[in-house]
């Protein structure tokens, strides 16, 4: 294993070729330099880390995980684009922990700077940047980075690839490689070689000159390609965390102190010990297992163990907590990431507009609720299955909480069921690894309760915003917002590798001080509070919060200024990002915005630039006897390259029904430092038929060409404010408070 | 206690008491794991099986009573012959992370049983139980009229 030292220098010496000479073959160096972490299993031959060749066809080993986004699909593209296979050769499967795996991705979540202005910058900038994440080893799924990460290690993959095969067979021809072309899964010259005939020898080549095919060329990246995991799906043949099914296993399931952090002061286990079919009670310092000969046993028995909880180390209750945000804007600001022109003088000059903004707590509640199974081998190693966003970091938390070497791990990554940034954290593998450790060479597997998940979860925090603003001549002059919450980074960070970084705290402004929006005089200020819920990434962290401050004020400026509120953002974003005009206007186009309005019906607009995509929304309700429908909705996106239209569409709607879910009636409440919404009954999404239709436009304009955005998140933030705009439109009302409900009836 | 339960056309032996409900039977007694726990209280249909060819929650239905003809997704159709339900859900590409779709396929199923040709007012009805955080429901939707002219054309 290198030293540290080593391993730093030697990336950014390779990086520094592949830099200055700007070929790909000093980043396919790049990309070769971590270890090949695949041990083949017979028939099988694994060319680089990426690329396994089979007798009947290729296996791609993708480093991101699969939870629903498509990204899976969209790697193994990218592979399949460089190696000449057909699609129907593909198959798709998720690495094991390794540096290999690291998201490059990631360097575009590391700045405070606009996306906007990112996507402006230096390429090589971002190359040197892009070491970091893979010296801290970052394998990584979040922050919309996949296909980003993936764009350029995954085609280096795929044509590394295909030019060892070449060079496989230009040896047993005795002729040059580019003498030979590839095609179908075969190295085509005087004679046809298939792959698999070729694999164990391409396997030692090494190639000396990558190059990767002209856009022009492509076959797969550009299209709607069908999902590799759409026919596993659809049959319940796909394997899930939850479906792992091992010889001999026992069941179990948690009871964990719904006072998060809380201590158990006592446990007793005799009323459950006597349900027939359970194994046994492991206590666990803060909660409870059970282990039965089935998971509804182990539920019900968990129940009837008699446990007495410690206190949690937070405020009693959701009032208490949002008093204490409240209390932050006493305090100086966290950070000032945004402050153009002069605002206090301008805001100074009269007419001041002012708003604010309350949001509340939300659950991530994946269908599939958290779980994982463990197996600890007689030798004391064990293997883990569980559905992860971060492997690397999964494995070592299991190692040091049954305290072996990490190389006694062995950690699978299954295909989860929705995650919404809510599996990042390693708790439910590691509770599985110590409770199997309570039954040694048993393999045991661990499933939450829908109540456990939703009250074991990580939060996306509560937060309250104050807005000012001044308008003039019908236009916008000076925005000063302030958003008052609990850090999510600096509280999942913390917990998850132990520190915080300094530095100003992006997620609590950003949706809200990194718009293109060209006003004269802008500010935006974030002020952490000092509340220590547990709390993580919820699909689109910060932007989840601030878009629905800023989206709302912008409206309640344009209405201030009698301007319509659509043409308003548009004036305002035209000379400051053209590519964001040009979604405005299309949303425009394809609602029909400037045509007479519907009696009894509603439009509201709202914007988003996050994760390198910006994002424009129209959304229609309609007042009916039942309550407010919401009918229709047209999003535009522009992620630069949209890789696979289908999936960008899919994610975009995905995207918009997961804030509107939140933004009519989600909300995780506390009382008696408990969670208060424990199931769908009281956490309740959109169903079929209250979710409105959708148009999606996906455009290519944004950034110079090979600029990806991200898709899984970006569609989240302009829903709520898009909602709340229009219901102000359809009734003169102005929410400034999530959920919805608690000031509109909604049709049920 | 043992159950013999019709699962499939087949008769399944399962060894567990009797109040341990249909879902857990299948899932941890019989390794079918097709069928999905989401809840556990019938909020979001995520464990829809169908019994004598009505969709139900299977989380509800105790062991004991599980006397009926049950179908489950695998009985559906299988990856190389599929039902024209999940042909159609595979041409409108309706799964994102896929964990609701068995149970929306088996209330369909049941759906199209009794409504081969269903208005969009017959689709909210049926499938309003079954819950998708991937927020699907539009090409599920598209789906369900895919295979309803599929079925029709025979």
């Amino acid at each position: 294993m290198a030293s540290w030292k080593t391993i730093t220098r030697r990336s950014f010496i390779v990086l520094g070729a592949a830099v200055v000479g700007g070929a790909a073959f000093g980043a396919y160096k790049v990309a070769e330099v971590p270890a090949n972490p695949l041990t083949p299993a017979p028939g099988s031959t694994p060319l680089n880390p990426w690329v396994i060749i089979n007798a009947d066809g290729i296996t791609v080993i993708a480093p991101r995980a699969e939870m629903g986004q498509g990204i899976s699909t969209t790697l193994a593209a990218l592979v399949a684009e460089e190696l000449d296979v057909d699609w129907e050769q593909v198959r798709v499967l998720h690495g094991p922990p390794a540096q290999a795996y690291y998201n490059a991705g990631f360097v575009e979540r590391m700045s405070n700077e606009p996306d906007y202005q990112l996507s402006l910058r230096e390429n090589s900038h971002n190359a040197i940047l892009a070491a970091v994440p893979k010296i801290f080893s970052l394998q990584m799924t979040g922050g919309s980075t996949g296909a980003i990460g993936g764009f350029v290690q995954m085609r280096l993959a795929g044509a590394g690839a295909r030019e060892a095969l070449k060079a496989a067979a230009a040896k047993r021809l005795g002729v040059l490689p580019d003498t030979l072309k590839t095609e179908g899964g075969k190295v085509i010259g005087e004679q046809t070689f298939t792959y698999a005939e070729l694999a164990e020898e391409a396997a030692t080549m090494v190639p000396e000159d990558v190059p990767l095919r002209d856009p022009s060329t492509w076959r797969y990246i550009g299209k709607t390609m069908p999902r590799l995991d759409m026919v596993g799906k659809c049959t319940g043949t796909e394997t899930f965390g939850i479906d792992i099914t091992l010889p001999g296993m026992k069941f179990a399931t948690v009871r964990m102190n719904p006072k998060r952090g809380g201590a158990m002061t006592s446990f007793d286990p005799a009323a459950a010990l006597s349900m027939p079919g359970v194994d046994q009670v492991v206590g666990l310092g803060n909660g409870i297992a059970v282990i039965a000969n089935n998971t509804w046993t182990a539920m019900q028995a968990a129940q009837l163990v008699d446990v007495q909880w410690g206190d949690a180390d937070y405020l009693v209750d959701t009032a208490a907590m949002m008093t204490r945000i409240e209390a932050a804007f006493a305090t100086e600001p966290d950070s000032r990431l945004r402050d153009d022109g002069e605002v206090e003088a301008e805001l100074a000059k009269g007419d001041r507009i002012e708003a604010e903004y309350r949001i509340p707590f939300l659950a991530h509640a994946s269908m599939e609720p958290l779980n994982a199974t463990a197996w600890v081998k007689p030798d004391g190693a064990v293997e883990v299955w569980c559905g992860n966003q971060a492997p690397i970091m999964t494995r070592d938390a299991i190692a040091s909480s049954l305290r072996i070497g990490s190389d006694k791990v062995r950690l699978h990554t299954p295909v989860m069921g929705g995650g919404f940034g809510g599996r990042t954290d390693p708790v439910p593998a590691v509770l599985a690894a110590r409770i199997a450790a309570a039954m040694p060479d048993t393999p045991v597997k661990l499933t939450y309760s829908r109540e456990e998940d939703m009250t074991q979860d990580f939060y996306r925090p509560a937060a309250i915003a104050r807005l000012s603003g001044r308008v003039e001549n019908g236009k916008a002059t000076a925005l000063w917002g302030r958003t008052a919450a609990p850090s999510a980074s600096r509280n999942a960070l913390s917990r998850l590798v132990g520190f915080a970084p300094p530095g100003p705290d992006r997620a609590t402004v950003e949706g809200g001080f990194d718009q293109p929006y060209g006003l004269p005089h802008y500010r935006y200020d974030g002020h952490v509070a000092d509340l220590t819920v547990p709390l993580g990434f919820w699909r689109s962290v910060g932007n989840s919060m601030n878009a629905f401050f800023l989206e709302s004020f912008i409206d309640e400026l344009a209405h201030a200024a009698k301007a319509d509120p659509l043409t308003f953002r548009l004036d305002l974003m035209r000379d400051t990002h053209g590519p964001s005009a040009t979604l405005l206007e299309t949303v425009r186009d394809m609602s029909d915005w400037d045509s007479l309005k519907r009696p009894g019906f509603g439009r509201g607009v709202a914007y988003c630039y996050s994760f390198g995509t910006p994002v424009a929304q129209v959304l229609e309700v309609q007042d009916t006897p039942a309550g407010i429908k919401l009918t229709r909705a047209w999003i535009a996106c522009d992620p630069g390259l949209a890789m696979d239209p289908g999936i960008i569409e899919a994610q975009m709607t995905g995207a918009v029904v997961y804030g509107l879910s939140a933004a009519v009636q989600g909300a995780i409440t506390f009382a008696d430092q408990s969670v208060v919404e424990q199931n769908f009954t009281n956490y309740e999404p959109l169903r079929m038929h209250t979710t409105p239709g959708f148009e999606v436009k996906v455009l290519q304009n944004n950034g110079a060409f090979g600029h990806i955005g991200g898709v899984g998140e970006p569609g989240t933030p302009p829903a709520a404010p898009a909602l709340a705009n229009a219901l102000y439109d359809l009734t003169g009302t102005r929410a400034r408070s999530l959920p919805l409900n608690q000031l509109f009836e909604f049709a049920t | 206690m043992s159950f013999t339960l019709s699962v499939n056309g087949a008769r399944r032996q399962v060894d567990l008491p009797g109040d341990v409900p249909l879902l857990w039977a299948l899932r941890d007694g019989l390794a079918m794991t097709g069928t999905k726990f989401g809840c556990g209280v019938a909020a979001c249909g995520a464990c829809t099986v169908l019994i004598d060819g009505e969709a139900v929650r299977s989380c509800q239905v105790p062991l004991a009573d599980a006397g009926g003809e049950i179908t489950t997704i695998e009985g559906l159709g299988q990856p190389g012959a599929l039902a024209p339900l999940q042909e159609a859900w595979v041409k409108h590409q309706v799964a994102q992370c896929g964990y609701c779709q068995s149970g929306q396929i088996m209330q369909a199923a049941s759906l199209l049983a009794q409504i081969p040709d269903p208005t969009d007012q017959d689709i909210d009805d049926a499938m309003q139980g079954n819950l998708c955080r991937c927020g699907t429901y539009p090409r599920i939707r598209a789906a369900i009229h895919e295979a309803a002219t599929m079925m029709k054309a025979g």
